[in-house]
């Protein structure tokens, strides 16, 4: 298509000090392509929970953002531990946050189970030991 | 409620992001887990909480809040300010607990915001 904006962020896994870069880049894009404000704060928490887990858990990712006139898609494929039960993992409540980072405020159990609530569609593959790839859907209309 | 309002009635230290002290606060919300920050927040509001470190600002940032209020005397780092200006939140700091801060906005009719 040719007006779909595309952009690739990379993510480093390890710093939970200073994260949300790519989620406020990404919030900043959308805004700027005029997209509803409603839908850009959507976008911007089902991204920015979807970069801390992989802040939090994993090596590094690749997350591809991408904008077309009727969706706009994120997917994170990361190289992590992955999830070994992800049904359990979309759990509002359950983490695996070590004390570390529930002392920076982290581990309230809701970053899975926040994504699902912004997003119109949500696919989640994890092979453990390998990594987790998420795909995030959201309608633009 | 201009955030004026609230710094000067509180007695807030306002660390940075001064052009926004004519911004309409338009509600409040205290939590220092941030994933619950990202899911009930809204746009607009305060937010009260004892976390001083950089991620407050990308929160804040990704959902509108009107600014944050840190409060027991915690004071963040220089990083956290750096970013706090660079994207024009307002920080301001209190000694005040987090308790104390939310019982004077409620009379001040700070609510949570819609």
């Amino acid at each position: 298509m040719d007006n779909t904006f595309l952009q690739t962020f990379k993510i480093q896994g390890g710093n939970i000090y200073n994260a949300g870069k790519a989620s406020t880049e990404i919030k900043a894009i959308l805004k700027q392509l005029g997209i509803n404000a409603k839908i850009v704060r959507r976008v911007a928490i089902a991204s920015y929970e979807a970069e801390m887990n992989v802040v939090m858990y994993a090596k590094q990712a690749t997350l591809k953002f991408e904008v077309s006139p009727s969706q706009i898609s994120i997917t994170v494929e990361d190289e992590g531990p992955g999830i070994p039960d992800v049904g359990l993992a979309m759990q509002e409540g359950y983490s695996t946050a070590t004390p570390e980072m529930r002392e920076m405020g982290f581990g309230a159990g809701m970053g899975l189970p926040n994504i699902k609530k912004n997003s119109d569609y949500l696919k989640i593959e994890s092979i453990l030991g390998k990594g987790t790839k998420v795909t995030i859907t959201l309608n633009v209309n | 409620m201009k955030l004026e309002t609230i710094v000067n009635k509180l007695g807030l230290r306002l660390l940075c992001s001064e052009k926004k002290l004519k911004q309409e606060i338009t509600g409040g919300y205290a939590s220092d887990l941030l994933s619950n920050v990202i899911a009930r927040s809204k746009q607009g509001d305060v937010w009260v909480t004892m976390m001083s470190h950089a991620n407050i600002i990308a929160v804040a940032v990704l959902k509108d809040l009107g600014g944050i209020i840190i409060t027991e005397g915690r004071e963040p780092d220089t990083d956290t300010i750096k970013k706090a200006t660079e994207e024009q939140v307002p920080l301001m700091l209190t000694t005040l607990s987090t308790f104390q801060v939310v019982g004077k906005l409620y009379e001040m009719g700070i609510h949570p915001g819609s």
